[in-house]
């Protein structure tokens, strides 16, 4: 049984205005099928149906704001479905397709969200929530990583449900937002990992894969990784545990701040299950992210920056490629947000990047927008996530390497891999 | 075939009327299904070419991707949905499109949770037509033309 207060009730009855009522309704009757006993404010919300998927998404939201829709709380956009200020510079992106996008994410920005488009709105400090506190985001590595790494409380939500969060304020009282669900059910423990493998970027994206391949509907708690572990690694491990799991929450012994101890992750519980982690299984998760039937060894796409790069990860990418270049035919895309986007311009960096040919991008990334040529015929990306979905969602054969893999083989136009790291 | 006397818990209310499309595979709407055809394209799906446009769908539940809310919500109005779907589960993700589809079109694919016994009964009666009722329960073709049980 949901109890409401009066004032969800009033809610309910109009007295916020039509587009409160409509989304308020959805919320109340979804909260009673996850068996809710009360709906709790939320302080920000995190839009993913900003991405034209087809007509009705865009009936719903020009529906909403018809009514008179404004968001209730801080509200962050995720990606949407083409580079907002460049689109036209790539022809890959016709004007028919072009035209519902935009409106689709101007209708959102009519309500009152914020035209950050980014799936990593937690590296951007100004969107990001406290430990603790109560959010309704969706992208399922923002959702990962911040109520893993920050320690906020956020459910996975999915599209359309997340606007009539926004729109409201409110979400149902259940999953993890409650303290009861957030403990740790599956231990993974590493071991005999190589240092100078628990200190490599790749290391992150291949663990969150097998993380996430591992955990089922479990919620896992890792042992084993360095406190020295970097914001980047993190998020390359919530973005590769949610693309190939379900996962939205995983704590980090001595890392992540719900995980000081075995026992604190655990909730004084026993694991359910064990498992051990080892050179075996991450070579064999390395390799199966690598998806090329064929055996190509000619990449002619390269995809960084899902989740999008931070200007860290810019500037690694900026020293890589110093006094370098592409191979000619090859494509480099960088998928990246706003707020990097123009630290990159005012740096010099997106001249640097520009000169070696990449293709940096901001609002999107090649997943969602069609921007990668049709004719193309091998991915090569630096990104588990990517990895992961490029064979269903693109269609196209995928090779997966570490950042410096990726640069030699743009610069080379055939693969160039180093298996050193994972040798030992 | 005796009379079926099962009521299902009903998530999103409204009465449709089809033939049992049965599948013991969950099924992911985003991948898995062309809401401009009506058809279940996942390879891996046992369903796989089979259209599901006026069929009573019953399966475990969907899986994967919320965004098969999205496509769920696109086949209702593009007329190309399921005529309603039972689950074996609770399934959110379908619901929510149902709920929308009602806000926005005012028609809807009803939802409901299958009992056990609803689930194995519809599991050999692929193609037999019943009706879904607002109330949840749901009649076979002769049930309604008040003939008894075979």
């Amino acid at each position: 049984m949901l109890n409401l207060t009066e004032e969800d009730k009033a809610v309910l009855a109009g007295a916020n205005g039509e587009a409160a009522q409509v989304a308020m309704r959805i919320v109340v009757k979804m909260g009673e099928l996850f068996g809710a006993q009360e709906l709790l404010s939320v302080s920000q919300a995190h839009i993913d149906s900003g991405i034209y998927q087809g007509q009705s998404g865009l009936d719903f939201v020009e529906m909403l704001l018809a009514k008179g829709a404004r968001v209730a709380v801080p509200t962050s956009m995720n990606v949407v479905s083409l580079d907002l200020e460049r689109w036209q510079h790539n022809s890959r992106v016709p004007q028919s397709y072009a035209t519902p996008a935009r409106r689709l994410a101007e209708a959102y920005l009519k309500m009152g969200a914020k035209p950050t488009f980014t799936c990593a709105p937690y590296q951007q400090k100004e969107l990001t929530p406290a430990f603790g506190e109560q959010i309704a985001w969706a992208e399922s590595n923002a959702v990962a990583f911040v109520n893993s790494v920050i320690g906020a409380r956020t459910n996975k939500y999915g599209d359309f449900f997340d606007i009539c969060l926004a729109l409201t304020g409110r979400a149902p009282a259940y999953g993890l937002h409650l303290s009861e669900n957030r403990r740790g059910q599956l231990l993974i423990r590493l071991k005999d990992i190589p240092q100078a493998l628990l200190q490599a970027d790749a290391f992150y994206q291949v663990l969150g894969y097998l993380v996430g391949r591992l955990s089922g509907n479990s919620i896992p708690v890792i042992e084993g990784i360095p406190a020295s572990v970097t914001q980047d690694q993190l998020k390359a491990l919530s973005a590769g545990a949610a693309s190939s799991g379900t996962i939205a929450l995983f704590h980090v012994i001595g890392v992540t701040p719900e995980a000081p101890s075995l026992e604190a992750a655990f909730g004084g519980n026993a694991p359910l299950e064990t498992i051990e982690v080892d050179m075996t299984q991450l070579r064999q998760a390395r390799q199966e992210l690598s998806v090329n039937p064929d055996g190509s060894d000619q990449p002619d796409v390269i995809a960084l920056g899902s989740p999008h790069f931070s200007l860290m990860e810019c500037r690694q990418l900026a020293e890589l490629t110093e006094g370098r270049k592409i191979a000619p035919g090859l494509e480099f895309f960088v998928a990246t947000n706003r707020a990097v986007y123009h630290a990159l311009e005012q740096s010099g960096l997106l001249a640097k990047l520009s000169a070696f040919g990449a293709n940096v991008t901001q609002d999107t990334c090649v997943v969602v927008s069609p921007l990668i040529a049709p004719e193309a015929k091998l991915l090569m990306t630096n990104s588990a996530k990517y990895a992961y979905y490029a064979p269903g969602q693109l269609n196209m054969p995928v090779v997966f390497g570490t950042l410096a893999e990726c640069v030699d083989s743009a610069v080379a136009g055939r693969l160039v891999r180093d298996d050193t790291l994972w040798e030992a | 075939m005796g009379s079926l006397s099962t009521t299902l818990t009903i998530l999103v209310e409204g009465e449709a009327t089809g033939p049992i499309i049965f599948s013991r595979e969950p099924l992911s709407f985003w991948g898995g299904f062309d809401s401009q055809t009506g058809e279940v394209i996942d390879r891996r799906h046992d369903l796989m070419g089979q259209p599901l446009t006026g069929k009573i769908l019953v399966l475990p539940g969907s899986r994967g991707s919320s965004s098969g809310s999205g496509v769920l919500l696109e086949a209702i109005r593009n007329r190309t949905a399921p005529a309603a779907i039972i689950t074996a589960t609770p399934d959110h993700i379908l619901a929510l499109a149902a709920m929308l589809a009602q806000e926005l079109y005012e028609r809807t694919v009803p939802v409901a949770v299958a009992t056990p016994e609803f689930f194995e009964w519809a599991a050999s009666r692929s193609g037999l037509i019943i009706t879904l009722a607002q109330d949840g329960s749901v009649k076979t073709d002769e049930e309604l033309a008040g003939k008894a049980g075979i």
